[in-house]
């Protein structure tokens, strides 16, 4: 009798890779409800044309690779790089705009580098800063008023032809956003008179607020399910608070902590965009460390910068320290004393 | 599970907690819901001599000869073995190599037994009251009944029944966890036969003395844990109720749980006072004190939906699996695997015409709904569940890179080692990996080269201890030329035998050829000694001896022209394996050379000059000289074979954490026969030179 003989253990979990991925994508839905809620249909006409994009180069790297290509886009971890990136791009940014960052995360940022698994940084945060970079009016110019705010919102129609560059934006359609208008105006006027402004709505970020809820309660979710795990987003949180609380704490010169917190990409970098596993630290320790060096970076870039927002530049930054971080945050073996430390045992033979 | 089996649970010890485990699908209830049934004789009994860890069992039965069940067949090998008995009455009918369930499919020595059918009984000691026996008896009980440990292992029950000498035994656990999913072997144990388990324990508190009796058990064998509450009713045995979560029942983490002590990496449990033992192995044990019974049969899961009638059965060791599965509906087109032991740790076999032993506590025959096979290996996404699920707190995902990178260092300096090859990572892994495959992989590389270091480290130790042979017989050739040319002149001076030279000692040939494998001081020592011991020698000769030593002078030339020979040989050998080593080993042959000659010379000269007067009296003494050496040479030459062989023997049965010290000493101990027989070798020579 011919028996199969295969190595143990034999039994397998129910968690699959391909269904995290899946799940994170889910979990964007809401976010990106309440973008498309308050900021148009932008947003989520760039999902579609960057996922379009990313499975489009995805093929035809792993063609030129000689990899099943069945099996890889199976695993959805392109079109998460895809989504996040139509998320994160301005509303109206044109339609060039996102193919660059897309196929530039695909095929640079990922491939390059061996595929899947073998990135050393966040994709889609490296095909974002690149055209942030490279086209920073296009990144800067197309964020979207909230629709609140607006008589006439861009319709469906008006919003394909803007992106596809059939129609040139009217200065009405877009507006700074509320971390780069607070930043600039608090320079020159107190806290009560910059929050006036109606894009800051109940003195938050109008708009901002409930999409970042939104990208909160997906997160939550996926920290439920395991999908990801809790200390990245709650070390990005604390890095990002605590500086904020300490510096912060006059709002007549920064931002308040609450601006910091659900205004700009703060939520979806927490909980979809640092935790990508590939390019994060794989410690439990680590995952604090890097986590909150995202949040701190974050802060400093936001604070001091010119930039935006700084959510690209401080994964980026952390990316690159996460493999020394996982050296030196090795948890405790059994049966040791103290945990170990670096990569190598110090003296050889 | 209700609340008030809950209620029941509650423990009055506080446990502890290991890192991670996960929760797979228990699927105990495919099996434990029947009593223990008792599977019939089959035809044939296939018996391995090797079903524990140690040393295989030493045959003492012939073929052809009729045995009683019962009757040992084979004896234990030494302290880390076991005895091996008869399951059942019937006759010896080939002793050959048959395949066995082994990880690695091999085949190993086995008695084959056909059984008469009778099952006839040999008398049995058995024994009221344990407590009237001595510890010794006791010990040598189990050992004689052929007690290993039957959870999985297969440690030899009565090495585990000795107290540490350091110290007392703190802590005896037995554990009842069984936390490998299907597995319900102890469970339908404890709940039929929880006093034989809970009387087996206490046996093993007799011998022991230990400060606590604890049973570990998971909370999801409410039944068998009543049974035990009842049985250890008047006994100062705790039962501990721990959650159930894999891998609880891991020794190691077992301990973890129940004291909050960890086994420190590299030691064994009996270090920090602790001693587990497997419910099974109690009640064998028992069976063995009480009954006098050996070990011959065993309670086995048989389990998954490629076989009809799951449930336990007591089988006889040495029943062929096909055998028994045949025996209990076997679907075959149901199952591509069957495993031995549980789906997390248990191993594939190769072939079902293997034998049920000692520690085969269950049989699974998964369909592809019970265990699908696993789907296709992604990338690794350093997700980290791996890490999280780990109960030895390690970082399976860099493991597994830097296996696969054959990093083995780093992989090392990870602590691949102290991995217990659980599962959980591979559990766990979204992307499908097979780490614990990578794992193994790696260890044994890890190991094998740890081997191939130790093979260069002794071929460099013997090359060290020829390079020190010949510079301790240079010393001595200094020392003697030395000693030559003081006689020399003393002689002159007392006008007795014109350029007379010092006879070589014949005795110093065995120092000078004694194998030198000991450390430098102690080689340095004894230069020194033979140093001093020829120059006390040569005083007394040089007063003593008159005329020159013909033969002796003789042997010297032959000595130094073998030592030539060596030398010649070496560097040839060195032009081919160490050529910074030729260098040296050139000049040493010249500086030879001339030593040779200059012996030639001396012994020309004073054969010439012994030609005109002869000195008939001296002959026989020469020629008497050598041969009590020649005797005493041979039988440290004898000694030292004899040894090795023995040692050889003792390498081919050692246990593979002594293999690698006792390839050391036997290599070394070659070296040392080697020495010895060129040693005796040389003497011959020199002495059929002399005769010549
Ligand atoms: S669980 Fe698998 S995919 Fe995740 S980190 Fe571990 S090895 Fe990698
Ligand atoms: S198999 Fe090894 S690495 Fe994997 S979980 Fe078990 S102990 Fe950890």
């Amino acid at each position: 009798m011919a028996l199969l003989t295969l190595s143990s253990p034999h039994a397998k979990g129910p968690q699959r890779t391909s269904t995290m991925m899946r799940w994170v994508i889910a979990m964007t839905l809401p976010g990106l409800f309440m973008q498309t809620l308050f900021f148009g249909w932008g947003n989520l006409h760039n999902v579609l044309w960057c996922t379009l994009v990313a499975i489009a180069c995805e093929a035809a790297v792993l063609k030129l690779r000689k990899r099943p290509i069945g099996f890889f886009l199976n695993d959805y971890s392109a079109v998460v790089t895809a989504v996040l990136l139509g998320i994160a791009l301005p509303p109206f940014a044109p339609w060039w705009v996102s193919l660059v960052a897309t196929s530039f995360a695909i095929i640079f940022a990922k491939h390059i580098y061996g595929g899947m698994g073998y990135n050393p940084f966040n994709p889609a945060m490296v095909g974002y800063a690149l055209v942030l970079v490279s086209f920073p009016v296009a990144m800067t110019t197309n964020w979207a008023t909230p629709l609140p705010l607006l008589e006439q919102p861009a319709s469906l129609l008006d919003t394909l032809n803007i992106i596809w560059g059939q129609i040139p934006i009217t200065d009405a359609l877009t507006g700074a956003t509320p971390l780069d208008t607070y930043k600039h105006e608090i320079a020159h006027s107190l806290s009560d008179t910059v929050l006036e402004n109606p894009i800051f709505g109940a003195g938050f970020s109008l708009g901002w607020e409930w999409v970042n809820l939104a990208f909160l309660a997906g997160g939550l979710v996926l920290l439920a399910l395991k999908v990801i795990p809790w200390q990245t987003p709650v070390g990005l949180l604390v890095g990002l608070a605590i500086p904020s609380l300490l510096l912060g704490s006059d709002a007549d010169q920064t931002a308040p902590l609450v601006i910091h917190l659900l205004s700009g990409a703060t939520m979806l970098a927490a909980f979809f965009i640092a935790t990508d596993p590939v390019s994060s630290c794989t410690t439990t320790r680590g995952r604090l460390i890097y986590g909150f060096g995202i949040g701190l970076l974050t802060y400093i870039i936001r604070a001091y910068g010119s930039y935006p927002d700084a959510i690209a530049f401080s994964v980026l930054l952390m990316n690159f320290a996460a493999p020394l971080i996982d050296v030196y945050t090795q948890p405790r073996t059994y049966g040791y004393v103290d945990a170990k430390r670096g990569s190598k045992a110090k003296e050889k033979n | 599970m209700s609340a008030s089996i809950k209620g029941k649970l509650i423990n009055t010890r506080t446990l502890s907690d290991f890192h991670g485990g996960i929760h797979p699908n228990e699927m105990k209830s495919l099996s434990n819901l029947t009593p223990i049934t008792k599977a019939a004789i089959p035809p044939k009994l296939i018996l391995p001599l090797q079903q524990h860890i140690g040393k295989a069992s030493q045959v003492i039965v012939e073929v052809g000869q009729h045995v009683l069940k019962g009757e040992k067949l084979a004896d234990a090998d030494g302290m880390i073995s076991v005895a091996l008995h008869a399951p059942t009455s019937g006759v010896i009918d080939n002793i050959l190599d048959h395949p066995i369930a082994h990880p690695s499919g091999q085949t190993d020595l086995c008695i084959i037994l056909t059984p008469d059918g009778k099952d006839e009984w040999c008398e049995l000691d058995a024994c009221e009251h344990y407590e009237h026996l001595s510890v010794i008896k006791i010990q040598s009980k189990v050992r004689e009944a052929g007690v290993a440990g039957m959870g999985g292992a297969g440690f030899p029950t009565e090495v585990k029944l000795h107290p540490p000498h350091h110290d007392k035994v703190a802590t005896l656990i037995l554990n009842a966890v069984e936390c490998e999913p299907y597995i319900t072997a102890d469970d339908r144990l404890m709940r039929e036969r929880a006093s034989e388990v809970v009387q087996g324990m206490e046996i093993m508190a007799y011998a022991l003395q230990p400060g606590e009796c604890l049973i570990g058990i998971e909370d999801n064998k409410p039944e068998a844990i009543t049974a035990l509450r009842e049985a250890v009713k008047d006994t100062r045995i705790e039962i501990c109720v721990i959650p159930t979560k894999y891998p609880s029942g891991g020794e190691k983490q077992l301990i973890k749980i129940l004291t909050d002590k960890e086994v420190p990496s590299g030691k064994i449990p009996a270090d920090i006072g602790v001693m587990c033992q497997n419910v099974g192995t109690a009640a064998a044990i028992y069976r063995a004190v009480r009954f006098g019974e050996p070990l011959i049969s065993r309670v086995t899961t048989l389990t998954g939906e490629g076989i009809q009638q799951r449930g336990n059965v007591e089988v006889l060791l040495g029943t062929p699996i096909d055998w028994l599965l045949s025996q209990y509906g076997y679907q075959a087109e149901k199952t591509e695997r069957l495993i031995m032991g549980g789906p997390m740790m248990g191993f594939t076999l190769n072939h079902a015409n293997t034998p049920i032993v000692k520690t085969t506590n269950c049989i699974l025959a998964p369909s592809a709904n019970d265990l699908p096979l696993p789907p296709p290996a992604q990338a690794c996404i350093r997700c980290g569940l791996c890490a999280e699920a780990c109960p030895a707190t390690l970082l399976p995902q860099q493991l597994y890179w830097f296996s696969r990178a054959q990093e083995y260092d780093k992989a090392e300096h990870h602590n691949l080692l102290d991995c217990i090859e659980c599962g959980a990572c591979s559990y766990v892994c979204p992307s499908s990996i097979p780490l614990v495959q990578y794992y193994r992989h790696a260890k044994g590389e890890i190991k094998q080269l740890k081997q191939d270091q130790q093979k260069s480290d002794q071929a460099r130790e013997r090359f060290e201890a020829r390079q020190f042979r010949l510079e301790r017989e240079q010393a001595e050739k200094d020392a003697k030329r030395k000693a030559r040319a003081e006689a020399a002149a003393k002689a002159q001076a007392a006008k007795k035998a014109a350029e007379a030279a010092q006879p070589a000692d014949v005795n110093q040939k065995t120092d000078s050829e004694s194998p030198i494998t000991d450390p430098v001081d102690t080689k340095k020592a004894s230069i020194q000694a033979a140093l001093e011991r020829s120059q006390a020698k040569k005083s007394v000769q040089a007063i003593e001896i008159e005329v020159p030593d013909l033969d002796a002078l003789k042997t010297a030339w032959d000595k130094t022209q073998s030592k030539l020979e060596k030398m010649h040989d070496a560097l040839d050998n060195a032009k081919e394996n160490n050529p910074e080593q030729v260098e040296k080993l050139t000049r040493a042959v010249e500086k030879n050379q001339m030593r040779v000659n200059q012996a030639k010379q001396a012994w020309e000269k004073a054969s010439a000059s012994q030609s005109l007067e002869a000195q008939p009296s001296i002959v026989p003494e020469a020629e008497k000289a050598p041969a009590p050496d020649i005797d005493a040479l041979k039988t440290t030459f004898e000694k030292s074979l004899a040894k090795l062989e023995k040692m050889q023997d003792a390498l081919n049965n050692a246990q593979p954490e002594q293999v690698e010290k006792l390839t050391r000493a036997v290599d070394k101990n070659k070296v040392r026969v080697q020495s010895a027989e060129q040693a005796l070798k040389d003497a011959k020579q020199s002495i059929q030179d002399g005769e010549l």
